[in-house]
């Protein structure tokens, strides 16, 4: 965020934000108190918590195996409670 | 006076004096809900779009809450933007008024004063202005039927320009303007202002191929900073807004100030007031000066931004101040235009003896023996506020 104005005098007019795609410089992974774990032995690659994470943050792999984007993940669950498998536990942040 | 656009002479209710301004002005987008007692507006702007004379989007809403929304996205598309409202149909917009503003939007509405229910009243009260006050529309008052036509004209020239960037309301009386015949000029055509009133050229437009985010969300850490910007702007205004009063005197050959003042200068006791009432108690100033009392009216065309130095510059040295109120603020030190002058007054280190005077709610006719009442409180030098023509 280090390319973003400061001052009130050099803000857009209206609060705009003119520079498209720029959620990606916001790192809510930061946010997150529990954290998805993956164990892949339960994996069926049903994609259900690809289709349902509501941050993009279940990435799928080439051999459609999930992995988690943890830059990105706010820690939600929703993937865990959705996983038909039990695959994902939401572990407590620097707890493991 | 020669002035530039070819005008014509004829009579109008206020209603269909601002939906000509509207025409005049060639608006884009029309989104608004019919209310009493602006329901003409936008009946007559219908009627134009209808039958050709108008290219315009008429987008007939749901609610007035979707009216002024709509007019948020066509004004952020760059389109000249009108609605109309009143009373409970603005009450009903609240959350959208400081939205349209804060995104700097350009819309013009036309407010046809009215009281707030209940118990549910369709006549004049300013509630509804005074409760888009603090939202950040820059908000005119019209004295008669002309102002409003010619109000409503410089409100989209204001509104659009590159140093404002804010939505303006054009406020008139309900009934006692909207609804009454009165001679006025108006321009001959559209094309006859095209000169003050160019096509609009929008900033921050909405562009597919250079996509912007429009009211996004912003946290501790970037909020106040887009207030003070949108303050600082905001208070700039007066300047650009004096600018168009000159500009359109040059081209209509009338000629607007932020506050219109009658005898003010000698006087021993001013009377400020908002709307079609500063007439009535002009004539009765007029009248009591010939009786020898040193009386004047002080009343506003701009009430938005309140033009703070002018008022006190204005009443400095005046001993007794009468702020008539057309609603009630309720708990608070006095009415809504009462806090305004004091709170100026203050702002410039004077203390005079003021006076409120509530009158007119709900369309209670003020009549010239109502002022004479008034005046006649004014006497007692214990008198703080007083209800003008309120039985009991």
């Amino acid at each position: 965020m280090s390319s973003w104005p400061v001052k009130w005098e050099e803000l857009p007019i209206g609060g705009v934000v003119d520079k498209p795609g720029n959620s990606l410089e916001v790192k809510t992974g930061s946010w997150r108190a529990l954290k998805p774990v993956i164990d892949l032995d339960k994996c069926i690659k049903c994609l259900l918590c690809w289709v349902y994470c509501p941050d993009n943050a279940i990435i799928r792999r080439d051999d459609d195996y999930v992995e988690v984007d943890y830059e990105y993940c706010k820690g939600c669950g929703i993937c865990a409670h959705e996983c038909p498998t039990k695959a994902i536990d939401m572990v407590e942040e620097g707890g493991e | 006076m020669n002035t530039i656009g070819k005008q014509v002479r004829l009579g109008l209710n206020g209603d269909e004096a601002v939906a000509y301004a509207a025409y005049h002005a060639d608006v884009d987008v029309i989104s608004a809900y019919p209310i009493t007692p602006q329901t003409i507006i936008v009946e007559r702007l219908s009627e134009f779009v209808y039958n050709g004379e108008l290219d315009a989007e008429f987008i007939a809403v749901e609610s007035e809450h979707s009216a002024l929304s709509a007019a948020v996205g066509a004004s952020l598309a760059g389109a000249r933007t009108f609605t109309a409202t009143a009373s409970q149909g603005l009450a009903l917009m609240y959350e959208i008024l400081y939205i349209a503003s804060s995104l700097r939007t350009s819309i013009v509405m036309a407010l046809g004063n009215r009281a707030f229910s209940a118990p549910i009243n369709i006549h004049c009260s300013h509630d509804d202005a005074y409760a888009a006050r603090d939202a950040g529309w820059i908000q005119f008052f019209a004295e008669n039927v002309q102002e409003a036509y010619d109000l409503t004209l410089i409100a989209f020239k204001v509104s659009e320009d590159k140093k404002v960037l804010f939505p303006s309301i054009v406020n008139l009386d309900g009934f006692i303007l909207t609804h009454s015949v009165e001679p006025l000029t108006i321009f001959e055509d559209k094309k006859e202002i095209k000169e003050f009133l160019p096509d609009r050229e929008a900033v921050n437009k909405i562009d597919p191929s250079n996509p912007i985010t429009y009211g996004p969300l912003a946290l501790p850490d970037y909020y106040m900073e887009i207030k003070k910007q949108q303050a600082e702007a905001f208070n700039s205004t007066p300047a650009r807004i004096k600018e168009v009063f000159s500009e359109y005197e040059e081209f209509s050959g009338r000629s607007y100030s932020p506050l219109k003042k009658l005898y003010v200068d000698d006087a021993d006791i001013v009377f400020v007031v908002l709307g079609s009432t500063a007439g009535t108690m002009r004539t009765m100033v007029k009248k009591w000066r010939k009786n020898g009392e040193k009386v004047g009216v002080l009343s506003l065309t701009l009430y938005r931004p309140f033009p703070s130095r002018e008022v006190a510059e204005a009443l400095k040295d005046v001993d007794t101040i009468v702020v008539m109120d057309r609603s009630y603020s309720f708990g608070s030190p006095g009415g809504q235009l009462y806090m305004d002058v004091a709170a100026a007054l203050n702002k410039y280190g004077r203390y005079n003896r003021l006076i409120n005077a509530i009158y007119g709610l709900g369309g209670r006719d003020f009549t010239p023996e109502m002022a004479e009442d008034m005046l006649h409180a004014t006497k007692d030098p214990s008198i703080r506020e007083i209800w003008v023509g309120v039985r009991g």
